[in-house]
Protein backbone atom coordinates (compact mmCIF):
# COMPACT_ATOMS: atom_id res chain seq x y z
CA UNK A 1 0.00 0.00 0.00
CA UNK A 2 1.28 3.24 -0.74
CA UNK A 3 -0.09 6.34 0.65
CA UNK A 4 1.16 10.02 -0.06
CA UNK A 5 3.00 11.28 3.41
CA UNK A 6 3.56 14.47 2.07
CA UNK A 7 2.13 16.22 -1.08
CA UNK A 8 3.81 19.98 -2.00
CA UNK A 9 1.68 21.39 -4.89
CA UNK A 10 3.31 24.06 -6.62
CA UNK A 11 4.29 26.19 -3.71
CA UNK A 12 5.72 29.30 -3.59
CA UNK A 13 7.90 31.33 -0.68
CA UNK A 14 8.65 35.18 -0.92
CA UNK A 15 11.39 36.68 1.01
CA UNK A 16 10.98 40.41 0.59
CA UNK A 17 9.80 40.22 -2.66
CA UNK A 18 12.64 37.58 -3.68
CA UNK A 19 11.20 33.37 -4.59
CA UNK A 20 13.07 31.32 -2.05
CA UNK A 21 11.28 27.96 -2.86
CA UNK A 22 8.60 28.39 -6.54
CA UNK A 23 6.48 25.95 -8.19
CA UNK A 24 7.59 23.41 -6.09
CA UNK A 25 5.64 20.34 -6.60
CA UNK A 26 6.29 16.55 -5.21
CA UNK A 27 5.33 13.51 -3.55
CA UNK A 28 6.36 11.12 -1.29
CA UNK A 29 4.90 7.81 -0.54
CA UNK A 30 4.95 5.98 2.63
CA UNK A 31 8.23 4.49 3.61
CA UNK A 32 10.33 6.06 0.91
CA UNK A 33 14.02 7.43 1.43
CA UNK A 34 14.11 10.87 -0.19
CA UNK A 35 16.80 12.78 -0.24
CA UNK A 36 16.21 16.74 -1.02
CA UNK A 37 19.70 18.10 -2.62
CA UNK A 38 20.77 21.68 -2.82
CA UNK A 39 23.51 24.50 -2.36
CA UNK A 40 23.63 26.99 0.51
CA UNK A 41 20.44 29.25 -0.06
CA UNK A 42 18.28 26.40 -2.61
CA UNK A 43 15.20 26.71 -0.28
CA UNK A 44 14.92 23.29 1.82
CA UNK A 45 15.22 24.91 4.73
CA UNK A 46 12.55 27.15 4.17
CA UNK A 47 10.68 23.89 2.74
CA UNK A 48 11.22 21.98 6.12
CA UNK A 49 10.05 25.16 7.77
CA UNK A 50 6.94 25.60 5.75
CA UNK A 51 6.05 21.73 6.00
CA UNK A 52 6.24 22.34 9.79
CA UNK A 53 3.97 24.75 10.07
CA UNK A 54 6.36 27.13 10.78
CA UNK A 55 6.17 29.47 7.64
CA UNK A 56 3.02 30.63 5.91
CA UNK A 57 3.40 29.39 2.47
CA UNK A 58 2.45 32.37 0.03
CA UNK A 59 1.26 30.50 -2.98
CA UNK A 60 0.46 26.47 -3.61
CA UNK A 61 -0.47 23.94 -0.48
CA UNK A 62 1.33 21.53 1.21
CA UNK A 63 -0.41 18.46 3.28
CA UNK A 64 1.31 15.99 5.07
CA UNK A 65 -0.49 12.95 5.82
CA UNK A 66 -3.53 15.00 4.51
CA UNK A 67 -3.73 17.41 7.33
CA UNK A 68 -2.19 20.79 6.61
CA UNK A 69 1.07 21.38 8.36
CA UNK A 70 1.27 22.45 12.11
CA UNK A 71 -1.77 20.84 12.71
CA UNK A 72 -1.95 18.69 15.65
CA UNK A 73 -2.02 15.47 13.49
CA UNK A 74 0.86 16.51 10.96
CA UNK A 75 2.55 16.97 14.58
CA UNK A 76 1.75 14.14 16.00
CA UNK A 77 3.13 11.91 13.18
CA UNK A 78 6.26 14.12 11.85
CA UNK A 79 9.76 14.27 13.57
CA UNK A 80 12.41 16.69 13.11
CA UNK A 81 16.24 17.39 13.15
CA UNK A 82 16.87 21.05 12.11
CA UNK A 83 19.93 21.91 10.27
CA UNK A 84 22.04 22.90 14.01
CA UNK A 85 20.45 22.17 17.34
CA UNK A 86 22.58 22.68 20.66
CA UNK A 87 20.75 21.28 23.47
CA UNK A 88 21.23 22.54 26.84
CA UNK A 89 24.94 22.31 27.59
CA UNK A 90 23.72 21.67 31.53
CA UNK A 91 21.48 18.78 30.72
CA UNK A 92 22.59 14.69 30.47
CA UNK A 93 21.95 13.31 27.08
CA UNK A 94 19.50 11.05 29.35
CA UNK A 95 17.54 14.12 30.36
CA UNK A 96 17.37 15.50 26.83
CA UNK A 97 15.94 12.41 25.51
CA UNK A 98 13.20 11.91 28.15
CA UNK A 99 12.37 15.61 27.51
CA UNK A 100 11.68 15.58 24.39
CA UNK A 101 9.43 12.15 24.43
CA UNK A 102 7.25 13.48 27.08
CA UNK A 103 6.55 16.64 24.85
CA UNK A 104 5.68 13.70 22.14
CA UNK A 105 3.20 11.73 24.50
CA UNK A 106 5.81 9.14 24.14
CA UNK A 107 7.44 6.17 26.75
CA UNK A 108 10.53 8.37 27.96
CA UNK A 109 12.44 5.00 29.17
CA UNK A 110 11.86 3.36 25.66
CA UNK A 111 13.02 7.15 24.82
CA UNK A 112 16.40 5.90 26.44
CA UNK A 113 17.06 2.78 24.63
CA UNK A 114 17.44 5.19 21.50
CA UNK A 115 21.07 6.43 22.90
CA UNK A 116 22.14 2.98 22.34
CA UNK A 117 20.97 3.14 18.73
CA UNK A 118 23.01 6.15 17.53
CA UNK A 119 25.96 4.76 19.51
CA UNK A 120 25.57 7.31 22.71
CA UNK A 121 24.96 4.89 25.59
CA UNK A 122 27.95 5.40 27.10
CA UNK A 123 27.92 9.04 27.38
CA UNK A 124 23.85 9.38 27.90
CA UNK A 125 24.82 10.16 31.46
CA UNK A 126 27.44 13.15 30.54
CA UNK A 127 25.90 16.29 30.45
CA UNK A 128 25.42 17.46 26.79
CA UNK A 129 28.30 20.30 27.40
CA UNK A 130 31.08 17.83 27.18
CA UNK A 131 29.70 16.44 23.67
CA UNK A 132 31.36 16.48 20.14
CA UNK A 133 29.92 17.64 17.37
CA UNK A 134 28.92 14.33 16.09
CA UNK A 135 27.45 12.91 19.15
CA UNK A 136 25.80 16.26 19.58
CA UNK A 137 24.09 15.50 15.99
CA UNK A 138 23.69 11.79 16.50
CA UNK A 139 21.34 12.82 20.00
CA UNK A 140 19.82 15.19 17.49
CA UNK A 141 18.79 11.99 15.30
CA UNK A 142 18.06 9.82 18.90
CA UNK A 143 15.81 12.77 19.32
CA UNK A 144 14.12 12.45 15.64
CA UNK A 145 13.57 8.34 16.45
CA UNK A 146 11.88 9.09 19.28
CA UNK A 147 7.64 6.74 18.80
CA UNK A 148 7.07 5.64 15.60
CA UNK A 149 7.14 8.84 13.89
CA UNK A 150 4.92 8.16 9.88
CA UNK A 151 7.68 11.40 8.08
CA UNK A 152 11.02 11.93 9.61
CA UNK A 153 12.53 15.47 8.31
CA UNK A 154 16.41 15.70 8.40
CA UNK A 155 17.63 18.84 7.61
CA UNK A 156 21.62 17.60 6.54
CA UNK A 157 21.81 15.26 9.18
CA UNK A 158 25.27 13.92 8.10
CA UNK A 159 26.77 17.88 8.34
CA UNK A 160 29.78 17.14 10.81
CA UNK A 161 29.68 12.96 10.98
CA UNK A 162 32.80 11.00 10.53
CA UNK A 163 32.34 8.41 7.99
CA UNK A 164 32.03 5.87 10.37
CA UNK A 165 29.13 7.62 11.63
CA UNK A 166 27.78 8.79 8.43
CA UNK A 167 27.69 4.81 7.34
CA UNK A 168 25.69 4.38 10.70
CA UNK A 169 23.56 7.29 9.78
CA UNK A 170 22.28 5.54 6.37
CA UNK A 171 21.67 2.21 8.26
CA UNK A 172 19.96 3.79 10.49
CA UNK A 173 17.47 5.82 8.14
CA UNK A 174 17.66 2.75 6.61
CA UNK A 175 15.78 1.00 9.35
CA UNK A 176 13.53 3.67 9.64
CA UNK A 177 11.92 3.35 6.34
CA UNK A 178 11.89 -0.63 7.02
CA UNK A 179 9.93 -0.01 10.14
CA UNK A 180 7.66 2.25 8.17
CA UNK A 181 8.22 5.54 8.23
CA UNK A 182 8.97 7.80 5.50
CA UNK A 183 12.55 9.85 5.27
CA UNK A 184 13.05 12.74 3.72
CA UNK A 185 16.57 14.54 4.52
CA UNK A 186 18.61 17.23 2.66
CA UNK A 187 22.36 17.75 1.94
CA UNK A 188 23.96 19.65 -0.07
CA UNK A 189 26.42 16.83 -1.97
CA UNK A 190 25.24 13.83 -3.77
CA UNK A 191 28.40 11.71 -2.96
CA UNK A 192 27.16 10.74 0.21
CA UNK A 193 24.33 9.17 -0.93
CA UNK A 194 25.56 6.58 -2.54
CA UNK A 195 22.70 4.12 -3.53
CA UNK A 196 21.19 4.68 0.35
CA UNK A 197 18.04 6.59 -0.89
CA UNK A 198 15.53 5.10 -3.06
CA UNK A 199 15.00 8.67 -4.80
CA UNK A 200 16.70 12.25 -5.56
CA UNK A 201 15.43 15.44 -5.63
CA UNK A 202 17.58 18.37 -6.68
CA UNK A 203 16.59 21.75 -6.00
CA UNK A 204 18.15 24.97 -7.11
CA UNK A 205 17.31 28.69 -6.84
CA UNK A 206 14.38 27.59 -5.10
CA UNK A 207 12.50 25.34 -7.59
CA UNK A 208 12.91 21.62 -8.09
CA UNK A 209 15.04 20.53 -10.87
CA UNK A 210 15.52 16.28 -10.74
CA UNK A 211 13.10 13.99 -8.78
CA UNK A 212 13.99 10.70 -9.76
CA UNK A 213 16.53 7.62 -8.74
CA UNK A 214 20.08 8.21 -8.84
CA UNK A 215 20.22 5.88 -12.09
CA UNK A 216 17.90 7.49 -14.00
CA UNK A 217 19.74 10.80 -13.37
CA UNK A 218 22.79 9.45 -14.05
CA UNK A 219 21.29 8.46 -17.28
CA UNK A 220 19.52 11.23 -18.20
CA UNK A 221 21.87 13.76 -17.02
CA UNK A 222 24.18 11.91 -20.52
CA UNK A 223 27.23 13.29 -19.34
CA UNK A 224 30.10 11.84 -21.45
CA UNK A 225 32.55 9.17 -19.59
CA UNK A 226 36.52 9.98 -19.53
CA UNK A 227 39.06 7.57 -20.24
CA UNK A 228 42.46 8.67 -19.67
CA UNK A 229 45.30 6.70 -21.89
CA UNK A 230 48.67 6.64 -21.03
CA UNK A 231 51.54 6.37 -23.43
CA UNK A 232 54.87 4.09 -23.37
CA UNK A 233 56.94 5.65 -25.45
CA UNK A 234 55.15 7.52 -28.05
CA UNK A 235 54.65 11.33 -27.58
CA UNK A 236 50.96 11.97 -26.99
CA UNK A 237 50.27 13.97 -29.94
CA UNK A 238 50.70 10.73 -31.84
CA UNK A 239 48.47 8.95 -30.19
CA UNK A 240 45.92 11.36 -29.96
CA UNK A 241 46.33 11.24 -33.68
CA UNK A 242 44.83 7.99 -33.95
CA UNK A 243 42.32 8.02 -31.25
CA UNK A 244 40.76 10.96 -31.56
CA UNK A 245 41.24 13.46 -28.15
CA UNK A 246 43.15 15.52 -26.46
CA UNK A 247 46.65 15.38 -25.46
CA UNK A 248 47.47 16.14 -21.67
CA UNK A 249 51.06 16.68 -20.30
CA UNK A 250 52.94 15.14 -22.98
CA UNK A 251 52.37 11.57 -22.22
CA UNK A 252 48.51 11.41 -21.90
CA UNK A 253 45.18 11.74 -24.01
CA UNK A 254 41.66 12.28 -22.82
CA UNK A 255 39.02 10.73 -24.52
CA UNK A 256 35.21 11.68 -23.94
CA UNK A 257 32.91 9.69 -25.10
CA UNK A 258 29.01 8.68 -24.76
CA UNK A 259 27.86 5.87 -23.05
CA UNK A 260 27.26 3.70 -25.70
CA UNK A 261 30.45 4.04 -27.48
CA UNK A 262 32.72 3.10 -24.53
CA UNK A 263 33.48 -0.34 -25.09
CA UNK A 264 34.22 0.91 -29.07
CA UNK A 265 36.52 3.38 -27.94
CA UNK A 266 38.05 0.88 -25.49
CA UNK A 267 38.59 -1.64 -28.11
CA UNK A 268 40.30 1.30 -30.83
CA UNK A 269 42.80 1.53 -27.61
CA UNK A 270 43.29 -1.85 -26.88
CA UNK A 271 43.67 -2.61 -30.17
CA UNK A 272 47.38 -0.06 -30.54
CA UNK A 273 48.96 -3.02 -27.94
CA UNK A 274 52.31 -1.94 -27.33
CA UNK A 275 52.14 1.66 -27.58
CA UNK A 276 49.70 2.16 -24.73
CA UNK A 277 51.00 1.54 -21.21
CA UNK A 278 47.85 2.19 -18.79
CA UNK A 279 43.99 3.42 -19.59
CA UNK A 280 42.27 4.76 -16.87
CA UNK A 281 37.98 5.31 -17.20
CA UNK A 282 36.18 7.76 -15.39
CA UNK A 283 32.57 7.92 -14.75
CA UNK A 284 30.89 10.35 -14.62
CA UNK A 285 30.89 11.10 -10.46
CA UNK A 286 27.38 12.05 -8.65
CA UNK A 287 29.16 15.52 -8.11
CA UNK A 288 29.00 15.55 -11.74
CA UNK A 289 25.51 14.58 -12.05
CA UNK A 290 24.41 17.04 -9.46
CA UNK A 291 26.26 19.88 -10.68
CA UNK A 292 24.68 19.16 -13.99
CA UNK A 293 21.25 18.95 -12.98
CA UNK A 294 21.61 22.40 -10.85
CA UNK A 295 23.85 23.98 -13.41
CA UNK A 296 21.29 23.43 -15.93
CA UNK A 297 18.42 25.16 -13.77
CA UNK A 298 20.77 28.26 -13.36
CA UNK A 299 21.53 28.11 -17.19
CA UNK A 300 17.42 28.41 -17.86
CA UNK A 301 16.52 31.14 -14.94
CA UNK A 302 19.42 33.28 -17.08
CA UNK A 303 17.93 32.72 -20.36
CA UNK A 304 14.73 33.46 -18.77
CA UNK A 305 16.01 36.79 -17.35
CA UNK A 306 17.26 37.72 -20.40
CA UNK B 1 -1.68 19.14 27.90
CA UNK B 2 -1.28 19.35 31.54
CA UNK B 3 1.71 16.60 31.04
CA UNK B 4 3.66 18.93 28.63
CA UNK B 5 3.10 21.66 30.78
CA UNK B 6 4.97 20.34 33.78
CA UNK B 7 7.51 18.76 31.22
CA UNK B 8 8.68 21.88 30.47
CA UNK B 9 8.66 23.19 34.19
CA UNK B 10 10.32 20.28 35.62
CA UNK B 11 13.20 20.93 32.81
CA UNK B 12 13.15 24.85 33.46
CA UNK B 13 13.78 23.83 37.36
CA UNK B 14 16.60 21.67 36.38
CA UNK B 15 18.32 23.98 34.08
CA UNK B 16 17.74 26.90 36.70
CA UNK B 17 19.43 25.04 39.50
CA UNK B 18 22.00 24.34 37.28
CA UNK B 19 22.63 27.87 36.59
CA UNK B 20 25.58 29.67 38.00
CA UNK B 21 24.25 33.10 38.01
CA UNK B 22 20.93 32.17 39.39
CA UNK B 23 22.99 30.05 41.83
CA UNK B 24 25.04 33.85 42.41
CA UNK B 25 21.87 35.89 42.92
CA UNK B 26 21.29 33.32 45.66
CA UNK B 27 23.85 33.55 47.37
CA UNK B 28 23.81 37.55 46.94
CA UNK B 29 20.11 37.26 48.24
CA UNK B 30 20.98 35.21 51.69
CA UNK B 31 24.35 37.68 52.25
CA UNK B 32 22.10 40.59 52.17
CA UNK B 33 19.61 38.87 54.11
CA UNK B 34 21.33 37.75 57.12
CA UNK B 35 23.56 40.35 56.79
CA UNK B 36 20.36 42.94 57.49
CA UNK B 37 19.27 41.09 59.92
CA UNK B 38 21.94 41.10 61.88
CA UNK B 39 23.22 44.28 61.46
CA UNK B 40 20.30 46.65 60.63
CA UNK B 41 17.48 45.23 63.38
CA UNK B 42 19.86 46.59 66.55
CA UNK B 43 17.58 49.59 66.78
CA UNK B 44 14.49 46.87 67.39
CA UNK B 45 15.73 46.82 71.03
CA UNK B 46 14.17 50.44 71.56
CA UNK B 47 11.45 50.45 69.85
CA UNK B 48 8.06 48.15 70.35
CA UNK B 49 8.31 46.40 67.25
CA UNK B 50 9.67 42.51 67.12
CA UNK B 51 12.94 41.79 65.44
CA UNK B 52 11.22 39.75 62.42
CA UNK B 53 9.33 42.57 61.46
CA UNK B 54 11.56 44.94 61.04
CA UNK B 55 13.91 42.47 59.29
CA UNK B 56 11.36 41.97 57.16
CA UNK B 57 11.06 45.59 56.87
CA UNK B 58 14.24 45.99 55.31
CA UNK B 59 14.10 42.86 53.13
CA UNK B 60 11.26 43.84 51.26
CA UNK B 61 13.43 46.53 50.20
CA UNK B 62 15.83 44.14 49.58
CA UNK B 63 13.54 42.30 47.32
CA UNK B 64 12.44 45.03 45.21
CA UNK B 65 16.08 45.21 43.59
CA UNK B 66 17.09 41.44 44.17
CA UNK B 67 13.64 39.72 42.79
CA UNK B 68 12.97 41.36 39.91
CA UNK B 69 16.89 40.67 39.00
CA UNK B 70 16.56 36.98 39.56
CA UNK B 71 13.63 37.15 37.68
CA UNK B 72 14.83 38.69 34.23
CA UNK B 73 17.85 36.43 34.74
CA UNK B 74 15.62 33.46 34.42
CA UNK B 75 13.43 34.93 31.47
CA UNK B 76 15.28 36.56 28.92
CA UNK B 77 16.89 33.45 27.79
CA UNK B 78 13.33 31.56 27.62
CA UNK B 79 12.65 32.09 23.97
CA UNK B 80 15.86 33.99 22.41
CA UNK B 81 18.35 31.13 23.37
CA UNK B 82 16.04 28.23 22.27
CA UNK B 83 15.67 30.14 19.23
CA UNK B 84 19.53 30.47 18.86
CA UNK B 85 20.28 26.83 19.81
CA UNK B 86 17.57 25.58 17.28
CA UNK B 87 15.46 23.68 20.05
CA UNK B 88 12.73 25.77 19.91
CA UNK B 89 12.17 24.24 16.18
CA UNK B 90 11.68 20.88 18.40
CA UNK B 91 9.60 21.90 20.86
CA UNK B 92 7.27 23.15 18.37
CA UNK B 93 7.05 20.49 15.77
CA UNK B 94 5.59 17.94 18.88
CA UNK B 95 2.57 18.58 19.79
CA UNK B 96 2.81 21.64 21.76
CA UNK B 97 0.83 24.98 22.14
CA UNK B 98 3.05 28.19 22.39
CA UNK B 99 0.06 28.62 25.76
CA UNK B 100 1.39 25.54 27.18
CA UNK B 101 5.79 25.99 26.50
CA UNK B 102 5.53 29.82 27.88
CA UNK B 103 3.10 28.44 31.37
CA UNK B 104 5.15 25.67 31.45
CA UNK B 105 8.41 27.93 31.56
CA UNK B 106 6.67 30.56 34.17
CA UNK B 107 5.62 27.45 36.38
CA UNK B 108 9.53 26.41 36.18
CA UNK B 109 11.23 29.80 36.93
CA UNK B 110 8.41 30.52 39.44
CA UNK B 111 9.43 26.97 41.54
CA UNK B 112 13.03 28.31 41.29
CA UNK B 113 12.89 31.86 42.47
CA UNK B 114 10.46 30.51 45.04
CA UNK B 115 13.12 27.98 46.14
CA UNK B 116 15.91 30.75 46.32
CA UNK B 117 13.56 32.97 48.38
CA UNK B 118 12.62 30.31 50.95
CA UNK B 119 16.41 29.55 51.07
CA UNK B 120 17.62 33.06 51.07
CA UNK B 121 14.49 34.66 53.42
CA UNK B 122 14.27 31.39 55.15
CA UNK B 123 17.83 30.94 56.87
CA UNK B 124 17.35 34.55 57.75
CA UNK B 125 13.89 34.26 59.53
CA UNK B 126 15.28 30.54 61.30
CA UNK B 127 18.42 32.68 62.22
CA UNK B 128 16.44 35.48 64.11
CA UNK B 129 13.84 32.78 65.36
CA UNK B 130 17.40 30.68 66.90
CA UNK B 131 18.80 33.97 68.56
CA UNK B 132 15.76 34.85 70.49
CA UNK B 133 13.57 37.13 68.13
CA UNK B 134 11.05 35.27 67.22
CA UNK B 135 7.12 34.98 67.14
CA UNK B 136 4.25 33.93 65.02
CA UNK B 137 3.81 37.67 63.84
CA UNK B 138 7.47 37.52 62.66
CA UNK B 139 6.38 34.60 60.73
CA UNK B 140 3.96 35.63 59.37
CA UNK B 141 5.37 38.64 57.89
CA UNK B 142 8.41 36.37 56.54
CA UNK B 143 5.52 34.68 55.15
CA UNK B 144 3.99 37.35 53.32
CA UNK B 145 7.05 38.79 51.85
CA UNK B 146 7.83 35.69 50.26
CA UNK B 147 4.77 35.00 48.84
CA UNK B 148 4.67 38.38 47.41
CA UNK B 149 8.05 38.47 46.11
CA UNK B 150 7.41 35.20 43.93
CA UNK B 151 4.39 37.29 42.46
CA UNK B 152 6.75 40.40 42.11
CA UNK B 153 9.11 37.89 40.77
CA UNK B 154 6.39 36.72 38.09
CA UNK B 155 5.45 39.99 36.67
CA UNK B 156 9.07 40.29 35.92
CA UNK B 157 9.60 37.15 34.55
CA UNK B 158 6.53 37.79 32.13
CA UNK B 159 8.28 40.82 31.18
CA UNK B 160 11.21 39.03 30.55
CA UNK B 161 9.68 36.23 28.47
CA UNK B 162 7.82 39.54 26.34
CA UNK B 163 11.49 40.75 25.77
CA UNK B 164 12.88 37.58 24.62
CA UNK B 165 10.02 36.88 22.27
CA UNK B 166 10.39 40.67 20.51
CA UNK B 167 14.11 39.59 19.84
CA UNK B 168 15.99 36.60 18.10
CA UNK B 169 19.30 37.13 19.76
CA UNK B 170 19.84 36.11 23.40
CA UNK B 171 22.43 39.00 23.64
CA UNK B 172 19.94 41.83 22.64
CA UNK B 173 17.55 39.77 24.66
CA UNK B 174 19.63 40.14 27.79
CA UNK B 175 20.34 43.71 27.44
CA UNK B 176 17.23 44.65 27.22
CA UNK B 177 16.34 43.01 29.92
CA UNK B 178 19.00 44.87 31.76
CA UNK B 179 17.51 48.00 30.80
CA UNK B 180 13.53 46.93 31.91
CA UNK B 181 15.39 46.70 35.38
CA UNK B 182 17.19 49.73 35.21
CA UNK B 183 14.46 51.46 34.50
CA UNK B 184 11.64 50.47 36.60
CA UNK B 185 13.51 49.79 39.19
CA UNK B 186 16.49 52.79 39.56
CA UNK B 187 14.92 55.59 37.33
CA UNK B 188 11.33 55.15 37.61
CA UNK B 189 12.01 56.08 41.02
CA UNK B 190 14.19 58.61 40.64
CA UNK B 191 11.64 60.10 38.30
CA UNK B 192 8.69 59.84 40.52
CA UNK B 193 10.62 61.37 43.52
CA UNK B 194 11.74 64.58 40.90
CA UNK B 195 8.18 65.02 40.08
CA UNK B 196 7.04 64.99 43.65
CA UNK B 197 9.52 67.40 45.30
CA UNK B 198 8.69 69.81 41.88
CA UNK B 199 5.26 69.81 42.58
CA UNK B 200 4.54 68.26 46.24
CA UNK B 201 1.21 69.76 47.27
CA UNK B 202 -0.26 69.95 43.52
CA UNK B 203 -2.24 67.49 41.34
CA UNK B 204 0.80 65.37 41.25
CA UNK B 205 1.09 64.11 44.41
CA UNK B 206 -2.21 64.26 44.90
CA UNK B 207 -3.83 62.07 42.06
CA UNK B 208 -1.23 60.43 39.77
CA UNK B 209 1.53 59.91 42.17
CA UNK B 210 -0.66 57.10 43.86
CA UNK B 211 -1.45 55.25 40.31
CA UNK B 212 2.27 55.73 39.43
CA UNK B 213 3.05 54.02 42.43
CA UNK B 214 0.36 50.90 41.52
CA UNK B 215 1.51 50.62 38.05
CA UNK B 216 4.86 49.91 38.10
CA UNK B 217 4.95 46.12 40.21
CA UNK B 218 7.91 47.23 42.20
CA UNK B 219 6.83 50.06 43.47
CA UNK B 220 3.18 48.26 44.34
CA UNK B 221 4.79 45.70 46.06
CA UNK B 222 6.86 47.79 48.45
CA UNK B 223 3.60 49.82 49.02
CA UNK B 224 1.58 47.01 50.08
CA UNK B 225 4.54 45.21 52.28
CA UNK B 226 4.99 48.11 54.25
CA UNK B 227 1.78 49.45 54.80
CA UNK B 228 1.11 45.38 55.87
CA UNK B 229 3.99 45.28 58.06
CA UNK B 230 1.96 48.13 60.11
CA UNK B 231 5.19 49.43 60.66
CA UNK B 232 5.28 52.69 59.18
CA UNK B 233 6.13 55.01 61.82
CA UNK B 234 9.74 54.30 61.83
CA UNK B 235 10.32 52.46 58.24
CA UNK B 236 9.83 55.95 57.08
CA UNK B 237 10.40 56.92 53.81
CA UNK B 238 7.32 55.55 51.42
CA UNK B 239 5.29 54.07 53.90
CA UNK B 240 4.50 57.16 54.92
CA UNK B 241 2.59 57.35 51.83
CA UNK B 242 0.41 54.22 52.52
CA UNK B 243 -1.70 56.33 55.05
CA UNK B 244 -2.54 59.29 52.25
CA UNK B 245 -3.23 56.71 49.84
CA UNK B 246 -6.54 56.90 48.08
CA UNK B 247 -7.39 53.34 48.27
CA UNK B 248 -6.32 50.18 50.07
CA UNK B 249 -3.08 49.00 49.94
CA UNK B 250 -4.52 45.29 49.24
CA UNK B 251 -5.20 47.06 45.63
CA UNK B 252 -1.81 47.18 45.13
CA UNK B 253 -1.59 43.28 45.18
CA UNK B 254 -4.06 42.82 42.71
CA UNK B 255 -1.86 45.48 40.59
CA UNK B 256 1.05 43.74 40.57
CA UNK B 257 -1.51 40.47 39.93
CA UNK B 258 -3.00 41.87 36.78
CA UNK B 259 0.16 43.13 35.73
CA UNK B 260 1.61 40.32 35.87
CA UNK B 261 -1.74 38.31 33.96
CA UNK B 262 -1.41 41.31 31.46
CA UNK B 263 2.50 40.64 30.60
CA UNK B 264 1.99 37.02 30.58
CA UNK B 265 -0.93 37.01 27.87
CA UNK B 266 1.00 40.27 25.89
CA UNK B 267 4.52 37.28 25.82
CA UNK B 268 2.11 34.61 24.51
CA UNK B 269 0.87 36.68 21.90
CA UNK B 270 4.10 37.27 20.78
CA UNK B 271 5.34 34.26 20.91
CA UNK B 272 2.68 33.44 18.70
CA UNK B 273 4.13 35.51 16.06
CA UNK B 274 7.19 34.04 16.45
CA UNK B 275 9.26 32.04 13.70
CA UNK B 276 11.27 29.41 15.09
Amino acid sequence: MSTTVLRAENVRKTFDGRDAVKDLSFELGSAERVALLGHNGAGKTTFFKMSLGFLPICEGQIEVLGAAPGSDEARASTAFLPESVAFQRTLSGVEVLKYYAKLKGEDPTKAVSLLEKVGLAEAGRRRVGTYSKGMRQRLGLAQALIGTPKLVLLDEPTSGLDPISRQNFYDLVSEISANGATVLLSSHALTEMEARTDRILIMSQGRLVANDTLEHLRAAARLPIRLKVKAKDEPAERLADRLGGTPVNCRSVEIMCAREEKIARIAAVTSLGPMIEDIDVHLPTLDDVYKHFSEKAHDEDRAGEA
Amino acid sequence: MFQRILTVAHQEIRIGLRNRWILLSVVILSAFSLALALLGSAPAGTLDVSRMTITVASLSSLSVYLVPLIALLLAFDAVAGEIERGTLLLIFSSPMTRGEFLLGKAIGHLCVLLLALTLGYGSTAVLLAATGGGDTGGFIDFARLIGTSTLLGLAFLSLGYIVSSLVRQVTTAAAMAIGIWLVLIVLYDLALLGALVADSEGFFASSVFPFALLANPADAFRLFNLAALDANAMVGGMAGVAESLPFPPVVALFSIFAFAGLALSCAVVLLKRVSP
